[in-house]
């Protein structure tokens, strides 16, 4: 499989496809905060 | 007395953070490219000599100075009775997103320290190397870089959405 890292655009849409990962991860950490009270 | 330095940790976190991010895209979006084409027309080196050096300088330190400022931003703003540096980096409650902007960051500084400048020391001359090894530290340089751009976007997007921005429903 090729390095998506070797092409810009392959390193962009990673990018983006982690933002979407790390916002889901970071949404639900907000909303258990929220949901306990905090 | 905690908000009263806020403007100024912002202002020179962004300042810098634009001297960094911007000099990371040069890299990538320009001058792998631009590299690439000179190289097979035999007309690298002034690139190499001239423009390289300078940018990393730049580069490397505005890494430094951004996280810096960004630090004190944190260490300066109170999270519920709790230091914001640390409810960020412990990614506490509403603190998460900006922790994970932090964490981010801290990652690429460290890549631009410990990766991606001992290996441009090898490229640039800096420090002796043979063709083998100096082929391998570009590759592990561009790899670094492209990693580091990669990492920008949900830096930027979580930066964008911490704290104190008015986007916090995107979260709940």
């Amino acid at each position: 499989m090729k390095n998506p890292l070797d092409s810009l655009w392959g390193t962009v849409i990673s990018g983006f496809i982690l933002t979407a990962v790390l916002w889901a991860i970071a949404r639900a950490i907000v909303s258990h905060a929220l949901g306990a009270g905090a | 007395m905690q908000g009263n330095l806020d403007w100024f940790f912002r202002w020179f976190h962004i300042l810098a953070g634009i001297m960094w991010i911007g000099l990371l895209y040069f890299f990538n979006f320009v001058n792998v490219a631009a590299v690439k084409e000179a190289t097979a027309a035999g007309e690298a080196g002034p690139i190499s000599k001239y423009v390289v050096p300078r940018a990393l300088f730049w580069f490397r330190w505005g890494a430094v100075v951004t996280w810096i400022f960004g630090a004190a931003l944190l260490g300066n703003f109170n999270a519920g009775g709790t230091n914001g540096f640390v409810a960020a980096f412990t990614l506490q409650g509403a603190m998460a997103p900006i922790g994970f902007g932090a964490w981010l960051g801290t990652i690429m500084l460290l890549n631009v320290w410990g990766v991606i400048w001992p290996n441009q020391k090898k490229l640039l001359g800096f420090v002796p190397a043979t063709d083998q090894e100096k082929a391998k530290a570009r590759r592990r340089a561009f790899l670094a870089s492209r990693t580091n751009t990669l990492l920008s976007i949900p830096m930027l997007f979580f930066m964008a959405t911490g704290f104190t921005s008015q986007s916090q429903g995107i979260y709940h």
